[in-house]
């Protein structure tokens, strides 16, 4: 099952709508993507914590029909 | 769950760095997880791996046990580092090496 580069960024732009989110779909199979996500909410946090955040976002299709998503997360410089 | 937990927490406690992959240090099943190994072997510290894809109660276990939906995941001296993104990232800032100096885990000479 894949999912759309438009359903990531609108399910990561619910949770946290302040974020600049750039998606790229690496293989163009729909499968294995790259995103950066950067968010004011992320600002003092661990990576790990970060990262939660979106995973948290993406409701449980991380690791499930979204097997690949490079994840790069930061606050505004 | 509480027996997989209870395994989980005795692997990070008895291994100063342990990685949950798929494969194993010599032959990694994932791109992600030989992307791990690789960086773990050229900051040339020692570490254990458990491989998820030959037990599926692990697998699922070991992301519950750290809110995290995907493997690998690495943990050094009992904490949750992160997964393959992370660990790419803070090798490349040099954090990584930080790390494992502050957790004192001795780098061993290379050849």
């Amino acid at each position: 099952m894949a999912m759309q580069a438009t359903d990531i960024k609108a399910l990561i732009q619910e949770a946290l709508p302040d974020a600049q989110v750039q998606i790229e779909d690496l293989a163009g199979d729909g499968d294995h993507y790259a995103a950066s996500v950067v968010s004011e909410s992320f600002r003092g946090m661990s990576r790990v914590k970060q990262h939660q955040i979106v995973y948290a976002a993406l409701r449980g299709r991380m690791g499930g029909e979204l097997h690949a998503l490079a994840l790069q997360t930061s606050a505004p410089a | 769950m509480a027996d997989i937990n209870a395994r989980i927490q005795s692997d990070i406690d008895t291994n100063p760095v342990m990685l949950y992959m798929k494969g194993n240090a010599m032959f990694p099943q994932c791109g992600f997880s030989a992307r791990v190994v690789q960086i773990l072997t050229h900051a040339g510290v020692p570490f254990k791996t458990a491989n998820v894809l030959e037990d599926a109660e692990l697998r699922e276990g070991v992301k519950t046990f750290s809110n995290w939906p995907t493997i690998p995941q690495l943990y050094v001296k009992g904490e949750f580092v992160g997964g393959c993104d992370i660990i790419t990232e803070m090798f490349q800032t040099g954090e990584l090496q930080k790390l494992f100096t502050e957790a004192g885990v001795e780098a061993k000479a290379q050849a």
